[in-house]
Protein backbone atom coordinates (compact mmCIF):
# COMPACT_ATOMS: atom_id res chain seq x y z
CA UNK A 1 0.00 0.00 0.00
CA UNK A 2 1.29 3.79 -1.18
CA UNK A 3 2.72 5.27 2.39
CA UNK A 4 1.37 8.77 3.07
CA UNK A 5 4.69 10.77 2.68
CA UNK A 6 6.27 12.98 5.23
CA UNK A 7 8.05 15.63 3.67
CA UNK A 8 10.77 18.47 4.87
CA UNK A 9 10.93 21.51 3.47
CA UNK A 10 14.26 23.30 2.75
CA UNK A 11 13.35 26.74 1.98
CA UNK A 12 16.85 28.31 0.54
CA UNK A 13 17.57 32.10 -0.02
CA UNK A 14 21.48 32.92 -0.85
CA UNK A 15 22.55 29.58 -0.28
CA UNK A 16 20.90 28.97 3.63
CA UNK A 17 17.84 27.49 4.81
CA UNK A 18 15.43 29.95 5.95
CA UNK A 19 11.68 29.80 7.14
CA UNK A 20 9.74 33.32 7.51
CA UNK A 21 6.04 33.75 8.79
CA UNK A 22 3.59 34.04 5.39
CA UNK A 23 6.41 34.55 3.49
CA UNK A 24 8.18 37.39 5.24
CA UNK A 25 10.69 38.10 7.86
CA UNK A 26 12.97 35.05 7.11
CA UNK A 27 15.30 33.78 9.71
CA UNK A 28 18.75 31.26 9.01
CA UNK A 29 17.79 27.76 9.49
CA UNK A 30 20.99 26.17 8.39
CA UNK A 31 23.06 24.73 5.46
CA UNK A 32 20.79 22.97 2.74
CA UNK A 33 23.05 19.58 2.26
CA UNK A 34 23.65 18.61 6.01
CA UNK A 35 19.86 19.35 6.67
CA UNK A 36 18.79 16.83 4.08
CA UNK A 37 21.10 14.27 5.05
CA UNK A 38 19.81 14.74 8.82
CA UNK A 39 15.99 14.31 7.47
CA UNK A 40 17.08 11.15 5.83
CA UNK A 41 18.33 9.78 8.41
CA UNK A 42 15.83 10.64 10.72
CA UNK A 43 12.82 9.12 8.20
CA UNK A 44 11.97 11.68 5.86
CA UNK A 45 10.38 10.36 2.83
CA UNK A 46 11.20 13.36 0.62
CA UNK A 47 12.77 16.23 0.77
CA UNK A 48 11.78 19.73 -1.39
CA UNK A 49 13.94 22.49 -1.77
CA UNK A 50 12.28 25.57 -2.69
CA UNK A 51 15.04 28.48 -3.88
CA UNK A 52 12.63 31.68 -2.36
CA UNK A 53 15.00 34.25 -3.29
CA UNK A 54 14.74 33.10 -6.83
CA UNK A 55 11.28 34.05 -8.03
CA UNK A 56 11.66 37.41 -6.55
CA UNK A 57 15.24 38.55 -7.64
CA UNK A 58 14.99 36.46 -11.72
CA UNK A 59 17.61 34.36 -10.51
CA UNK A 60 18.76 31.09 -11.77
CA UNK A 61 18.39 28.01 -9.41
CA UNK A 62 21.44 27.08 -7.13
CA UNK A 63 22.25 24.44 -8.89
CA UNK A 64 25.67 23.63 -7.11
CA UNK A 65 23.88 23.35 -3.50
CA UNK A 66 20.88 21.46 -5.57
CA UNK A 67 23.82 19.04 -6.51
CA UNK A 68 25.37 18.82 -3.02
CA UNK A 69 22.32 18.22 -1.39
CA UNK A 70 21.61 15.73 -4.03
CA UNK A 71 24.75 14.03 -3.05
CA UNK A 72 24.06 13.54 0.10
CA UNK A 73 20.69 12.47 0.88
CA UNK A 74 19.51 9.20 -0.95
CA UNK A 75 15.82 9.95 -0.94
CA UNK A 76 13.95 11.77 -3.60
CA UNK A 77 14.75 15.33 -3.98
CA UNK A 78 11.71 17.83 -5.66
CA UNK A 79 13.79 21.29 -6.03
CA UNK A 80 11.94 24.53 -7.06
CA UNK A 81 12.63 28.04 -7.32
CA UNK A 82 13.22 30.56 -10.97
CA UNK A 83 13.00 27.48 -12.88
CA UNK A 84 11.44 29.18 -16.60
CA UNK A 85 12.18 26.92 -19.08
CA UNK A 86 12.71 23.65 -20.45
CA UNK A 87 16.48 24.05 -20.68
CA UNK A 88 16.66 25.07 -17.02
CA UNK A 89 14.05 22.24 -15.93
CA UNK A 90 16.41 19.54 -17.72
CA UNK A 91 19.51 21.56 -15.48
CA UNK A 92 18.05 21.21 -12.61
CA UNK A 93 17.42 16.96 -13.24
CA UNK A 94 20.79 16.68 -14.09
CA UNK A 95 22.12 18.77 -11.00
CA UNK A 96 20.07 15.71 -9.02
CA UNK A 97 16.70 16.70 -8.71
CA UNK A 98 14.27 14.01 -9.00
CA UNK A 99 11.38 16.19 -9.70
CA UNK A 100 10.87 20.39 -10.41
CA UNK A 101 8.06 22.36 -9.13
CA UNK A 102 7.41 25.32 -11.29
CA UNK A 103 5.25 27.94 -9.86
CA UNK A 104 5.53 31.46 -10.86
CA UNK A 105 6.45 30.55 -13.91
CA UNK A 106 3.77 28.07 -14.50
CA UNK A 107 1.44 31.42 -14.30
CA UNK A 108 3.10 33.64 -16.65
CA UNK A 109 3.06 30.77 -19.41
CA UNK A 110 1.19 27.84 -18.51
CA UNK A 111 2.35 25.88 -21.84
CA UNK A 112 5.49 25.63 -20.23
CA UNK A 113 3.83 22.93 -17.81
CA UNK A 114 3.07 21.01 -21.25
CA UNK A 115 6.41 21.19 -22.37
CA UNK A 116 8.38 20.15 -19.50
CA UNK A 117 6.02 17.33 -18.92
CA UNK A 118 6.29 16.11 -22.66
CA UNK A 119 10.01 16.41 -22.09
CA UNK A 120 10.59 14.79 -19.05
CA UNK A 121 7.52 13.10 -18.47
CA UNK A 122 4.58 14.12 -16.28
CA UNK A 123 5.96 12.50 -13.14
CA UNK A 124 8.65 15.03 -12.98
CA UNK A 125 6.67 17.88 -13.07
CA UNK A 126 5.16 19.71 -9.81
CA UNK A 127 3.30 22.13 -10.08
CA UNK A 128 3.23 24.53 -7.14
CA UNK A 129 0.53 26.40 -5.67
CA UNK A 130 0.34 29.01 -3.05
CA UNK A 131 -3.56 30.01 -2.54
CA UNK A 132 -4.99 32.95 -0.05
CA UNK A 133 -8.67 32.51 0.72
CA UNK A 134 -10.65 35.34 -0.56
CA UNK A 135 -12.84 36.91 2.51
CA UNK A 136 -16.32 37.73 1.01
CA UNK A 137 -17.12 41.11 0.23
CA UNK A 138 -20.13 41.23 2.83
CA UNK A 139 -19.56 41.26 6.25
CA UNK A 140 -19.91 38.00 8.57
CA UNK A 141 -19.08 36.87 11.85
CA UNK A 142 -16.00 35.32 10.90
CA UNK A 143 -14.34 37.96 9.12
CA UNK A 144 -12.24 40.05 12.00
CA UNK A 145 -9.73 36.82 12.72
CA UNK A 146 -8.02 37.01 9.53
CA UNK A 147 -5.80 33.63 11.00
CA UNK A 148 -8.61 32.16 12.95
CA UNK A 149 -11.07 29.06 11.33
CA UNK A 150 -11.16 29.33 7.28
CA UNK A 151 -14.38 27.06 7.83
CA UNK A 152 -16.16 30.11 10.07
CA UNK A 153 -14.78 32.76 8.03
CA UNK A 154 -15.83 31.84 4.73
CA UNK A 155 -19.28 31.10 5.74
CA UNK A 156 -20.62 34.94 5.54
CA UNK A 157 -23.49 35.03 2.76
CA UNK A 158 -23.14 31.11 2.17
CA UNK A 159 -21.14 31.28 -0.61
CA UNK A 160 -18.43 28.54 -0.85
CA UNK A 161 -15.16 29.34 0.35
CA UNK A 162 -13.03 29.95 -2.79
CA UNK A 163 -8.75 30.83 -3.16
CA UNK A 164 -6.77 33.13 -5.22
CA UNK A 165 -3.44 32.13 -6.40
CA UNK A 166 -0.53 34.34 -5.71
CA UNK A 167 2.54 34.43 -7.07
CA UNK A 168 6.10 35.54 -6.93
CA UNK A 169 6.67 34.48 -3.35
CA UNK A 170 3.70 35.68 -2.45
CA UNK A 171 3.72 39.02 -3.24
CA UNK A 172 1.78 39.28 -6.42
CA UNK A 173 -2.09 38.95 -6.82
CA UNK A 174 -3.06 37.03 -10.22
CA UNK A 175 -6.63 36.97 -9.85
CA UNK A 176 -6.67 32.97 -10.96
CA UNK A 177 -9.13 30.81 -8.58
CA UNK A 178 -6.80 28.27 -7.01
CA UNK A 179 -8.91 25.15 -7.73
CA UNK A 180 -10.03 25.81 -11.23
CA UNK A 181 -5.85 26.74 -11.66
CA UNK A 182 -4.99 23.34 -10.19
CA UNK A 183 -7.25 21.92 -12.21
CA UNK A 184 -5.66 23.23 -15.19
CA UNK A 185 -2.48 22.21 -14.15
CA UNK A 186 -3.10 18.85 -14.12
CA UNK A 187 -4.70 19.26 -17.30
CA UNK A 188 -1.66 20.38 -18.76
CA UNK A 189 0.95 17.81 -17.12
CA UNK A 190 1.36 18.18 -13.65
CA UNK A 191 1.76 15.09 -12.13
CA UNK A 192 1.74 15.87 -8.94
CA UNK A 193 0.49 19.55 -6.87
CA UNK A 194 2.62 21.37 -3.89
CA UNK A 195 -0.78 23.64 -2.65
CA UNK A 196 0.50 25.88 0.03
CA UNK A 197 -1.89 28.39 1.95
CA UNK A 198 -0.55 31.72 2.29
CA UNK A 199 -2.81 32.42 5.19
CA UNK A 200 -1.30 29.28 7.25
CA UNK A 201 2.21 29.67 6.16
CA UNK A 202 4.77 29.85 9.10
CA UNK A 203 1.39 30.88 11.51
CA UNK A 204 1.24 26.90 13.37
CA UNK A 205 -2.67 27.64 13.16
CA UNK A 206 -2.43 24.08 10.96
CA UNK A 207 -3.29 23.72 7.69
CA UNK A 208 -6.32 25.02 5.58
CA UNK A 209 -8.09 21.53 5.31
CA UNK A 210 -10.82 22.87 3.36
CA UNK A 211 -8.73 24.58 0.41
CA UNK A 212 -6.67 20.93 0.49
CA UNK A 213 -10.13 19.27 0.40
CA UNK A 214 -11.38 21.61 -3.08
CA UNK A 215 -8.28 20.77 -4.83
CA UNK A 216 -7.55 16.91 -3.94
CA UNK A 217 -11.11 16.29 -4.68
CA UNK A 218 -10.93 17.57 -8.44
CA UNK A 219 -7.31 16.22 -9.06
CA UNK A 220 -6.33 12.63 -9.46
CA UNK A 221 -2.67 12.95 -9.12
CA UNK A 222 -0.80 13.55 -5.50
CA UNK A 223 -1.51 16.59 -3.38
CA UNK A 224 1.15 17.65 -1.28
CA UNK A 225 -0.27 19.40 1.96
CA UNK A 226 1.72 23.00 2.89
CA UNK A 227 1.89 25.65 5.19
CA UNK A 228 0.65 25.83 9.02
CA UNK A 229 1.78 22.57 10.30
CA UNK A 230 1.66 22.45 14.23
CA UNK A 231 2.13 19.06 15.09
CA UNK A 232 1.50 15.64 14.24
CA UNK A 233 -2.25 16.15 14.60
CA UNK A 234 -2.18 18.77 11.80
CA UNK A 235 -0.56 15.89 9.40
CA UNK A 236 -3.42 13.45 9.96
CA UNK A 237 -6.12 16.36 9.44
CA UNK A 238 -4.29 17.20 5.64
CA UNK A 239 -4.65 13.75 4.91
CA UNK A 240 -8.10 12.62 6.78
CA UNK A 241 -9.92 15.81 5.98
CA UNK A 242 -7.73 17.57 3.50
CA UNK A 243 -7.30 14.29 0.81
CA UNK A 244 -3.25 15.30 0.78
CA UNK A 245 -1.24 12.49 -0.52
CA UNK A 246 1.85 14.00 1.61
CA UNK A 247 2.21 16.32 3.78
CA UNK A 248 4.89 19.28 3.88
CA UNK A 249 6.80 21.05 6.72
CA UNK A 250 9.54 23.29 7.47
CA UNK A 251 9.85 25.35 10.82
CA UNK A 252 8.85 22.56 13.08
CA UNK A 253 11.55 20.06 11.96
CA UNK A 254 14.40 22.44 11.79
CA UNK A 255 13.35 23.86 15.06
CA UNK A 256 13.39 20.38 16.12
CA UNK A 257 9.88 21.09 17.67
CA UNK A 258 8.48 17.87 16.85
CA UNK A 259 10.38 14.83 15.10
CA UNK A 260 9.65 12.81 12.15
CA UNK A 261 9.37 10.00 13.49
CA UNK A 262 7.01 11.63 16.25
CA UNK A 263 4.99 12.62 13.18
CA UNK A 264 4.95 9.22 11.39
CA UNK A 265 3.81 7.33 14.56
CA UNK A 266 0.48 9.53 15.12
CA UNK A 267 -0.37 8.89 11.44
CA UNK A 268 0.21 5.32 12.16
CA UNK A 269 -1.91 5.66 15.47
CA UNK A 270 -4.63 7.55 13.48
CA UNK A 271 -4.55 4.69 10.77
CA UNK A 272 -2.70 5.87 7.89
CA UNK A 273 -0.31 3.82 5.96
CA UNK A 274 3.20 5.42 6.53
CA UNK A 275 6.50 4.02 6.15
CA UNK A 276 8.50 3.62 9.49
CA UNK A 277 11.95 2.58 9.35
CA UNK A 278 13.71 5.47 8.16
CA UNK A 279 15.80 5.18 5.21
CA UNK A 280 18.93 5.90 6.24
CA UNK A 281 21.47 8.58 5.12
CA UNK A 282 24.27 6.81 3.36
CA UNK B 1 39.03 -6.68 -6.09
CA UNK B 2 39.04 -4.57 -9.23
CA UNK B 3 35.96 -2.11 -9.50
CA UNK B 4 33.38 -3.01 -11.47
CA UNK B 5 33.14 -1.02 -14.59
CA UNK B 6 29.30 0.40 -15.28
CA UNK B 7 28.70 1.96 -17.80
CA UNK B 8 25.22 4.31 -17.08
CA UNK B 9 23.30 5.14 -19.59
CA UNK B 10 22.65 8.80 -20.58
CA UNK B 11 19.96 9.53 -23.02
CA UNK B 12 18.49 12.87 -20.84
CA UNK B 13 15.80 10.88 -19.53
CA UNK B 14 16.19 12.39 -15.96
CA UNK B 15 18.59 12.46 -12.79
CA UNK B 16 21.40 10.52 -13.67
CA UNK B 17 23.25 11.98 -10.42
CA UNK B 18 21.61 9.83 -7.89
CA UNK B 19 22.29 6.78 -9.44
CA UNK B 20 25.73 7.50 -10.58
CA UNK B 21 26.05 8.18 -7.22
CA UNK B 22 24.75 5.08 -5.56
CA UNK B 23 26.72 3.51 -8.03
CA UNK B 24 30.02 4.52 -7.08
CA UNK B 25 29.02 4.95 -3.32
CA UNK B 26 28.69 0.76 -3.59
CA UNK B 27 32.59 0.81 -5.31
CA UNK B 28 31.50 0.64 -8.82
CA UNK B 29 33.46 2.44 -11.40
CA UNK B 30 30.99 4.25 -13.46
CA UNK B 31 31.18 5.48 -17.10
CA UNK B 32 28.28 7.74 -18.66
CA UNK B 33 27.55 6.04 -22.36
CA UNK B 34 26.38 8.34 -24.85
CA UNK B 35 26.95 5.97 -27.77
CA UNK B 36 27.15 2.36 -28.90
CA UNK B 37 31.29 1.92 -28.98
CA UNK B 38 31.62 3.50 -25.43
CA UNK B 39 29.94 0.22 -23.99
CA UNK B 40 32.50 -1.81 -25.36
CA UNK B 41 34.93 -1.23 -21.91
CA UNK B 42 31.86 -2.25 -19.77
CA UNK B 43 30.95 -4.92 -17.77
CA UNK B 44 27.70 -3.92 -16.12
CA UNK B 45 24.53 -1.85 -17.67
CA UNK B 46 22.55 0.11 -15.99
CA UNK B 47 19.38 2.09 -18.12
CA UNK B 48 17.77 4.49 -15.95
CA UNK B 49 15.26 6.74 -17.25
CA UNK B 50 11.79 8.27 -16.34
CA UNK B 51 9.08 9.55 -19.06
CA UNK B 52 7.79 8.26 -21.63
CA UNK B 53 8.76 5.51 -23.96
CA UNK B 54 8.94 7.10 -27.34
CA UNK B 55 10.67 10.56 -26.79
CA UNK B 56 13.49 7.85 -24.68
CA UNK B 57 13.31 5.44 -27.88
CA UNK B 58 13.78 8.32 -30.40
CA UNK B 59 17.33 9.31 -27.97
CA UNK B 60 18.56 6.23 -27.88
CA UNK B 61 18.10 5.65 -31.63
CA UNK B 62 19.49 9.38 -32.33
CA UNK B 63 22.75 8.31 -30.13
CA UNK B 64 23.14 4.56 -31.91
CA UNK B 65 22.31 2.87 -28.86
CA UNK B 66 19.59 0.84 -29.65
CA UNK B 67 21.18 -2.13 -31.67
CA UNK B 68 24.35 -1.71 -29.35
CA UNK B 69 21.73 -2.18 -26.20
CA UNK B 70 19.73 -4.87 -27.72
CA UNK B 71 22.94 -7.38 -28.33
CA UNK B 72 24.16 -6.54 -24.83
CA UNK B 73 20.56 -8.12 -24.14
CA UNK B 74 21.54 -10.74 -26.55
CA UNK B 75 25.10 -11.28 -24.93
CA UNK B 76 23.27 -12.52 -21.88
CA UNK B 77 25.36 -9.16 -19.93
CA UNK B 78 24.36 -7.84 -16.62
CA UNK B 79 21.57 -5.23 -16.98
CA UNK B 80 19.58 -3.44 -14.55
CA UNK B 81 16.71 -1.15 -16.21
CA UNK B 82 15.20 1.16 -13.62
CA UNK B 83 11.74 2.21 -14.54
CA UNK B 84 11.61 3.27 -17.64
CA UNK B 85 14.75 1.47 -18.13
CA UNK B 86 12.02 -1.85 -17.12
CA UNK B 87 9.62 -0.89 -19.09
CA UNK B 88 11.69 -0.42 -22.38
CA UNK B 89 12.44 -4.31 -21.97
CA UNK B 90 8.59 -5.32 -23.15
CA UNK B 91 6.93 -5.33 -26.76
CA UNK B 92 5.27 -2.53 -26.65
CA UNK B 93 3.82 1.03 -24.33
CA UNK B 94 0.12 1.94 -24.29
CA UNK B 95 1.78 5.10 -23.40
CA UNK B 96 2.10 6.34 -27.11
CA UNK B 97 2.39 2.91 -28.70
CA UNK B 98 6.33 2.81 -29.26
CA UNK B 99 7.87 0.17 -30.16
CA UNK B 100 10.34 -1.09 -27.55
CA UNK B 101 12.99 -3.55 -26.98
CA UNK B 102 10.58 -6.07 -26.54
CA UNK B 103 13.12 -8.92 -25.26
CA UNK B 104 10.24 -9.44 -23.17
CA UNK B 105 6.88 -10.55 -24.09
CA UNK B 106 4.42 -8.53 -23.01
CA UNK B 107 3.50 -4.37 -22.89
CA UNK B 108 3.89 -1.33 -20.68
CA UNK B 109 0.43 -0.38 -19.43
CA UNK B 110 -1.38 2.42 -17.49
CA UNK B 111 -2.19 1.79 -13.72
CA UNK B 112 -6.12 2.21 -14.50
CA UNK B 113 -7.27 1.26 -11.22
CA UNK B 114 -4.74 3.57 -9.33
CA UNK B 115 -6.52 6.05 -6.41
CA UNK B 116 -4.06 8.50 -7.31
CA UNK B 117 -2.00 9.31 -10.36
CA UNK B 118 1.17 9.45 -11.12
CA UNK B 119 1.64 6.60 -7.96
CA UNK B 120 4.40 8.67 -6.55
CA UNK B 121 5.85 7.37 -3.40
CA UNK B 122 7.30 5.05 -1.04
CA UNK B 123 4.94 1.57 -1.50
CA UNK B 124 5.75 -1.79 -0.79
CA UNK B 125 7.75 -4.35 -2.70
CA UNK B 126 6.53 -8.11 -2.12
CA UNK B 127 8.68 -10.70 -3.51
CA UNK B 128 7.64 -13.54 -5.64
CA UNK B 129 10.37 -15.51 -5.07
CA UNK B 130 13.87 -15.29 -3.16
CA UNK B 131 16.47 -13.96 -5.60
CA UNK B 132 19.94 -12.62 -4.26
CA UNK B 133 18.99 -9.22 -5.80
CA UNK B 134 17.55 -8.57 -2.76
CA UNK B 135 19.86 -10.24 -0.42
CA UNK B 136 20.05 -8.85 2.81
CA UNK B 137 16.43 -7.16 1.98
CA UNK B 138 12.99 -7.61 4.16
CA UNK B 139 10.47 -9.98 1.95
CA UNK B 140 8.34 -6.64 1.54
CA UNK B 141 10.16 -3.90 2.16
CA UNK B 142 9.24 -0.20 1.14
CA UNK B 143 10.96 1.80 -2.12
CA UNK B 144 10.49 4.68 -3.89
CA UNK B 145 8.24 4.91 -7.50
CA UNK B 146 7.36 7.61 -9.28
CA UNK B 147 5.53 6.38 -12.66
CA UNK B 148 1.93 5.72 -14.00
CA UNK B 149 2.72 2.89 -16.43
CA UNK B 150 4.02 -0.25 -15.52
CA UNK B 151 5.33 -3.41 -17.57
CA UNK B 152 2.98 -6.26 -17.59
CA UNK B 153 4.58 -9.55 -18.74
CA UNK B 154 2.21 -11.35 -21.36
CA UNK B 155 0.12 -14.57 -20.09
CA UNK B 156 2.15 -17.13 -19.44
CA UNK B 157 5.33 -15.24 -19.29
CA UNK B 158 4.74 -14.29 -15.82
CA UNK B 159 7.65 -16.45 -14.62
CA UNK B 160 10.08 -13.52 -15.30
CA UNK B 161 8.03 -11.52 -12.50
CA UNK B 162 9.92 -11.37 -9.06
CA UNK B 163 8.03 -8.96 -6.80
CA UNK B 164 4.91 -7.44 -7.40
CA UNK B 165 3.58 -4.05 -6.10
CA UNK B 166 -0.09 -2.47 -5.01
CA UNK B 167 -1.41 0.94 -6.14
CA UNK B 168 -5.34 -0.08 -6.60
CA UNK B 169 -3.97 -2.94 -8.59
CA UNK B 170 -1.20 -5.46 -7.99
CA UNK B 171 1.78 -4.51 -10.88
CA UNK B 172 4.90 -6.31 -11.32
CA UNK B 173 7.49 -4.17 -9.58
CA UNK B 174 11.05 -6.41 -10.40
CA UNK B 175 12.36 -8.49 -12.78
CA UNK B 176 14.84 -11.32 -13.21
CA UNK B 177 15.70 -13.66 -16.23
CA UNK B 178 19.05 -14.35 -15.57
CA UNK B 179 21.39 -11.27 -16.12
CA UNK B 180 18.88 -9.28 -17.11
CA UNK B 181 16.92 -7.27 -14.11
CA UNK B 182 14.54 -4.61 -14.19
CA UNK B 183 12.94 -3.02 -11.42
CA UNK B 184 10.06 -0.15 -11.41
CA UNK B 185 11.01 1.87 -8.10
CA UNK B 186 13.85 3.91 -8.04
CA UNK B 187 16.74 1.91 -5.69
CA UNK B 188 18.76 5.17 -5.79
CA UNK B 189 16.05 6.90 -4.55
CA UNK B 190 15.29 4.42 -1.66
CA UNK B 191 17.41 5.02 1.27
CA UNK B 192 19.42 2.09 2.72
CA UNK B 193 17.25 -0.66 1.12
CA UNK B 194 17.89 0.61 -2.21
CA UNK B 195 21.60 0.73 -1.71
CA UNK B 196 21.62 -2.55 -0.56
CA UNK B 197 19.81 -3.40 -4.06
CA UNK B 198 22.73 -1.56 -6.43
CA UNK B 199 25.38 -3.35 -4.26
CA UNK B 200 23.98 -6.53 -4.57
CA UNK B 201 23.31 -6.22 -8.29
CA UNK B 202 27.57 -5.04 -8.62
CA UNK B 203 28.46 -8.21 -6.83
CA UNK B 204 26.26 -10.48 -8.83
CA UNK B 205 27.36 -8.86 -11.86
CA UNK B 206 31.18 -8.84 -11.06
CA UNK B 207 30.84 -12.38 -9.83
CA UNK B 208 29.75 -13.41 -13.20
CA UNK B 209 27.17 -14.65 -11.21
CA UNK B 210 23.40 -13.81 -12.52
CA UNK B 211 22.94 -16.98 -14.71
CA UNK B 212 22.74 -19.09 -11.72
CA UNK B 213 20.52 -16.81 -9.96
Amino acid sequence: MLRRRVIPCLDVSDGRVVKGTRFVDLTDEGDPPELAERYAAEGADEIVFLDIGAAPEGRGTLLEIVERTARRAFIPLTVGGGVRSVEEMRDVLRAGADKVSLNTAAVADPDLVARCATRFGRQAVVVAIDARRLVPASGGPGRADAAGDPARRSRPGGADPAWEVLVRGGREVTGLDAVAWAERAVALGAGELLVTSIDRDGTQAGFDTALLRAISSRVRVPVIASGGAAGPADFVAAIVEGGADAVLAASIFHRRLHSIAAVKAAMAAAGLSVRLAPAGGA
Amino acid sequence: MSRLRVALVDYGAGNLVSIGQALEVVGAEVRLVRDGDELRAAEALVVPGVGAAAPAMARLAERGLVEPIRRWIEDRRPYLGICLGLQLLFEESDEDGARTFGVLPGRTVELVNAPTLPHIGWNQVVRRREHPLFAGIAPAADFYFVHSYAGRPAPGADTVALADTVHGEAFVSAIARGPLLGVQFHPERSGRDGLRLIANFAALARDDALEAA
